[in-house]
């Protein structure tokens, strides 16, 4: 069965979007992530025009993580304070992203861009993800139960100015710190239409220190706002938000993640994060591929009054 | 499925059959040309349709059939490699290209029409007429003008060889126009052209709309006329999304 998408002007098969959706759902309950980064690269492949691609899945982070936020609300995982100053970050940084985009769009640069962002935190991020699960892996063969890490190192971070206190991730520090971590994973946000969870999340823990109970609560409460903003200028902006895609791929996901979040339970922690390593890498290489292999004709159109093919 | 427009496609031949008996002795049209439909309607469930296309000659003589789809300007890029990675660098504008363009003619049409008149009525897609940037260098120009025919008939937009008109009978003509699932929005103009002796000898062209329709034509709508208004409704949905499966899986527990 066909269904016809109003924006990204092509019919796709109603059951491969879904299953799409219902794969990267059980994915994403598995490992607690948001899987924007693993259906937008899907969506290239199937031939949805990147600028579409990368714009329906800012609405579909909006929905996903409004669904993932009730969870950890109810639990009090939630630091607000420190998400309104990321947020605060995040709506400069998405805001400037967007625009970025449309830029790079009349350049006719903005596919490489996508691309290019995306094999490069894809690759960084799966590559410290893997050396990192298989330490764990060695350790827990050797016996050795893992040493307690310090709450958070001091560094130079820690001398800036402005400084402000988050009672609820108990952490004393700039605001500058937040601030720029919700602007830079804010203009990824924009440009490679991922909800940013799999940078923020490292990001909060590693540089700012907080406690890991808050941390993906906190990361999904800004990254509601931050994925409305970008919805919100992609649509005005670019008209490149399909809303009839995005409730397709949403529908599939949140059946797919309550499976997943089920089956992410059964499984042991290292081995789960070995395999998204290997996973992210594998998406990863298949976008560099792209790139590095000579195309099959190396021109192509857009249409400067509307959307390309 | 199959047979159900079949029968339309003989009734509207039939009906334009005894049409044509009566208005042949009224007055002699050299050239009568129509559509099954005037109206190509993209709705959700649509993956691409076809039309017929149906008529009669009063003279002896060969038909050619060209459709045009609403020009549009196009942006040509060509990708090279900088650093091991393929990138676009040089791009070049054509303006007023057609969107869509079909072809179809009867058996050996073209033979005896000479290069002006092909490149007058755009028979064969390299005939196309588009609007070539003015400074342009004619090597580049001919290889970017050519990449963007060749590009559209990968997407199916351009038709590579001409179809088939079939004749029936010394006067009737009829042929299937094929409309893919990525066919552009806008009015079409189809050029029914009647050729002998080496030139055309009349024409007549008939207009149809692709248009979209349905609730995927207001989505389009409000998406390009009121961008701001359905940028708060995708947010207003997504959130209402989000809100009504956590609350499903909840009661589900």
């Amino acid at each position: 069965m066909h269904v016809y998408l109003p924006i990204a002007e092509m019919s796709v098969n109603i059951f491969l979007i879904l299953g799409m959706g219902v794969g990267v759902g059980v994915l994403s309950g598995i490992f607690g992530v948001g899987g924007g980064f693993l259906l937008t690269p899907l969506l290239f492949f199937i031939g949805v025009p990147s600028p579409v691609a990368v714009g329906t899945q800012a609405g579909q982070i909006v929905a996903t993580s409004v669904s993932g936020v009730m969870a950890h609300w109810r639990r009090g995982n939630v630091d607000f304070k420190m998400g309104t100053v990321l947020l605060i970050g995040g709506i400069v940084g998405s805001t400037f992203g967007v625009w970025l985009f449309a830029l790079l769009r009349t350049l006719g640069q903005i596919d490489l861009v996508i691309k290019l962002s995306y094999v490069i935190f894809l690759g960084v991020i799966g590559a410290l993800m893997l050396v990192e699960s298989v330490r764990a892996m060695m350790r827990t063969k050797s016996g050795k139960g893992g040493t307690g890490r310090k709450l958070h190192e001091h560094n130079w971070l820690h001398g800036l100015p402005f400084k402000m206190r988050f009672r609820r991730s108990q952490l004393y520090i700039s605001a500058f710190l937040p601030l720029t971590i919700g602007f830079v994973v804010g203009v990824l946000s924009a440009i490679m239409g991922v909800g940013g969870g799999f940078v923020m999340v490292p990001a909060m823990i590693y540089l700012l220190g907080m406690p890991t109970s808050v941390v993906v609560g906190t990361s999904l409460y800004q990254i509601i706002f931050v994925a409305a903003n970008a919805t919100f200028l992609q649509s005005y902006l670019n008209q490149t938000v399909d809303i009839l895609l995005a409730l397709l791929l949403l529908i599939g996901s949140v059946i797919g993640a309550q499976f997943g979040t089920r089956l992410g339970a059964k499984l042991r922690g290292e081995q789960l994060r070995g395999l998204l390593a290997a996973m992210v890498l594998i998406v990863c290489i298949k976008i560099l591929l792209d790139l590095i292999i000579p195309p099959s004709d190396v021109y192509s159109l857009s249409f400067p009054s509307g959307i390309g093919h | 499925m199959i047979s159900a427009p079949r029968l339309s496609h003989m009734v509207l031949m039939t009906a334009i059959l005894a049409g044509l008996a009566v208005a042949s002795k009224a007055r002699a049209e050299p050239l009568i040309a129509d559509l099954s439909d005037h109206l190509v309607a993209i709705t959700t469930g649509f993956t691409g349709t076809e039309l017929l296309l149906f008529g009669s000659i009063e003279e002896d003589g060969d038909v050619i059939v060209v459709v045009h789809g609403p020009p549009t300007a196009v942006t040509v890029r060509r990708k090279e490699r900088v650093a091991g990675i393929w990138m676009n660098r040089a791009s070049m504008t054509f303006d007023e290209a057609p969107s869509y363009y079909y072809i179809a003619m009867t058996e050996g049409a073209t033979e005896g029409l000479p290069l002006p008149v092909l490149h007058r009525h755009q028979i064969g897609a390299q005939n196309i007429r588009m609007i070539a940037p003015q400074d342009a260098d004619p090597a580049e120009l001919e290889e970017f003008r050519s990449s963007l025919i060749r590009n559209q008939q990968t997407h199916g937009l351009y038709s590579t060889v001409p179809g088939t008109i079939q004749r029936r009978g010394q006067r009737l003509f009829r042929t299937t126009v094929h409309f893919p699932a990525n066919v552009p929005i806008g009015t079409y103009v189809i050029e029914t052209l009647l050729a002998r002796n080496g030139e055309i000898q009349s024409g007549q062209t008939t207009p149809l709309f692709v248009s979209k329709v349905g609730a995927g034509a207001q989505i389009f709508r409000i998406a390009n006329s009121f961008p701001a208004l359905h940028g708060i409704l995708a947010i207003l949905i997504a959130m209402a999304a989000g809100f009504a499966a956590n609350w499903i899986f909840r009661k589900l527990g």
